[in-house]
């Protein structure tokens, strides 16, 4: 009995010693990152956040462009991504027969296994050129000379920029997205759904005054883990962003992102000072996807809280 | 000029075929992808791909380093992470009922599980890189083990719980310690889904590029030395893609459509194997 109680003790403390390791290994990449970028704050301070200049012969050093650029990406990638999304969690649920939801199912998780550097490729390889050749010529063709929003859709098509950019990044975060929105709207009890097609309702309006209010914390919630996939996605930006450091106005213009700046500089950087700016770069990212990221989860640990205080 | 009833069912009609084009638009990108693979991959694929190292452009050459670099560090990663993942895992669904460190714990893991892969090369980078004055396979394998832990642990922990308590119960009343009632009936329970787990974060480290941009680098030879710069896969077709020689492009696809295969592969057994369990 004796022994048993030892052994006990030791497996669980054990235990506890490897919980603690994954607890302290997010404040580990913390404090590691704060302590690399530690010259590049003391030389730059806030100006980095807001300074343009990224010249590595004169070591002056601003994250804006970068910065931006994830903001951006990210911002328009889910204005595309999520109506997707939320069409697709709607199939699901909603209209696919029986037999067609598990594969459909697979189909939409095998678009999130696809490795990024893969769609990177295709980004680069294929969907650029297409569309270059054919859709941003008729962007800046009939969208270039608009009033307020037509600032956006100049340039030339080159095919790789910030919106095709965008576009990959949409595609990616598609899964993701889809398949929060799809759980949480399995959640909503049958009942509530069943009442509604009662009074009358159709499919859609039962879907948009009954499923939507019901989810809305976790379907918010989806939305967030995507925009944390989308602001730290590396690979498949890096591709066909064209990584340049020039502010442009244009989503047609290369641009650059956090991540993308990180991938192709990272390893040629010489120097302490813009070794230094790039990590405070990546500290900055990891800032912003650990905020969205945790907000992501606070909503959706309170809809399942709901969910458990109805029961 | 509708009805109010007709207008509605006209909603509804339109609403619902936009969701059904919405679910066309996934599957084209899905297709478009596999099938540019497939297409521009396939011809590629070649015995010289497993026995020759990466050539110089404008020479043959295979894959062999990179493929072999791949695989030992993924080895090593899983084998570094499984066991820290599953420990702790076990520790959030058998022993965390009290206190402190199993809820935060279980939140920031979730927060690991989607935080961007580039930051762990930098954090490796910055521990290990950096104090050794060298990118070695050893940095490379240490990154992919921090992506392999998250995986582990949240569906080990998701699999444990699925666990009626009874059997936790019926071993205990039989007088087994708590150690045993974990490794000899509810890891044993669990034992299709954790492996689920385990392939799930094999196949996502088969194709991770960014965290070992800073860590393994790369080789243009094949190495077994884990302290030295070891060729892989991913980084091998990020340099090969952006180069501008052809015949690198086609080693890139062909290298790309292997990655992409293994990938689907592991994570569609993964789930069969769970489906079947269940």
């Amino acid at each position: 009995m004796q022994r048993f109680a030892i052994q006990d003790k030791i497996f669980v403390s054990l235990a506890q010693l490897f919980a603690f390791i994954v607890f302290a290994l997010l404040f580990g990449i913390l404090v590691s990152l704060i302590i690399g970028s530690l010259p590049s704050i003391h030389k730059f301070g806030f100006g980095f956040i807001t300074g343009t200049a990224w010249d590595p012969v004169t070591e002056k050093f601003g994250g804006l462009v970068p910065i931006v650029g994830t903001l951006v990406t990210s911002f328009i990638a889910l204005l595309i991504g999520v109506p997707i999304s939320f069409g697709i969690a709607l199939f699901l649920t909603e209209l696919s027969p029986n037999w067609l939801k598990r594969p459909l199912g697979i189909a939409i998780e095998l678009l999130a296994g696809i490795p990024s550097i893969i769609y990177g490729m295709w980004g680069l390889f294929v969907f650029a050129p297409f569309f270059g050749d054919h859709i941003e010529q008729w962007l800046i063709d009939n969208l270039g000379n608009l009033p307020v929003i037509g600032f956006l859709f100049q340039g030339a098509p080159m095919g790789i920029g910030v919106l095709t950019a965008s576009l990959i990044l949409a595609i990616m975060v598609i899964p993701f997205i889809a398949s929060v929105m799809r759980d949480v709207f399995e959640i909503v009890p049958p009942m509530l759904k069943e009442s509604a097609y009662g009074l009358g309702a159709t499919t859609w309006e039962v879907v948009r005054y009954i499923v939507l209010p019901y989810t809305r914390i976790g379907v918010v919630g989806g939305i967030m883990l995507g925009l944390g996939r989308a602001l730290g996605e590396t690979m498949a930006v890096t591709f066909v962003i064209g990584n340049s450091h020039d502010i442009s106005t244009s989503l047609l213009m290369p641009g650059n992102t956090i991540s993308s700046a990180l991938a192709n500089e990272f390893t040629e950087a010489v120097g302490k000072m813009y070794t230094s700016a790039l990590i405070e770069l990546g500290l900055i990212l990891f800032f912003i996807t650990f905020v969205v990221l945790a907000i992501s989860k606070i909503l959706l640990l309170q809809l399942r809280k709901q969910e458990g205080n109805k029961d | 000029m509708f009805s109010p009833y007709a207008k509605r069912l006209l909603l509804n009609r339109t609403n619902l075929v936009i969701s059904g084009i919405a679910m066309l638009i996934g599957l084209m990108a899905l297709g478009w992808i596999l099938w540019t693979l497939v297409d521009f991959g396939f011809h590629g694929l070649h015995v010289k791909l497993f026995t020759e190292s990466t050539p110089p452009p404008g020479s043959d050459g295979g894959l062999v380093n990179a493929i072999a670099g791949s695989l030992m560090m993924s080895f090593v990663g899983t084998l570094i992470g499984t066991p820290v993942g599953i420990m702790a895992g076990t520790y959030l669904a058998e022993f965390g009922q009290r206190g402190w460190l199993a809820p935060i714990t279980r939140f920031l893991n979730d927060i690991l599980l989607s935080a961007p892969s580039i930051i762990v090369g930098l954090f490796i980078y910055e521990i290990y890189v950096m104090r050794v004055h060298h990118f070695s396979g050893w940095a490379g394998s240490f990154a992919l083990s921090l992506l392999v832990i998250p995986v582990v642990v949240r569906t080990t922990e998701d699999m444990l719980r699925l666990i009626p308590d009874t059997l936790r119960e019926a071993a205990a009343a039989l007088g087994a310690p708590r150690w045993m009632v974990v490794t000899m009936i509810t890891w044993r329970a669990a034992r299709a889904g954790m492996i689920t787990g385990i392939l799930l974060a094999i196949a996502r480290i088969s194709g991770e590029t960014a965290p070992l941009l800073f860590t393994a680098l790369n080789n243009q030879f094949y190495s077994n030395n884990m302290n030295a710069p070891m060729a892989n896969l991913p980084v091998v077709i990020f340099q090969m893609a952006m180069s501008p020689y052809d015949d690198w492009h086609n080693l890139a696809w062909a290298g790309a459509l292997l990655t992409t295969s293994l990938v689907l592969i592991l994570s569609i057994s993964a789930r069969i194997l769970f489906k079947k369990e269940q």
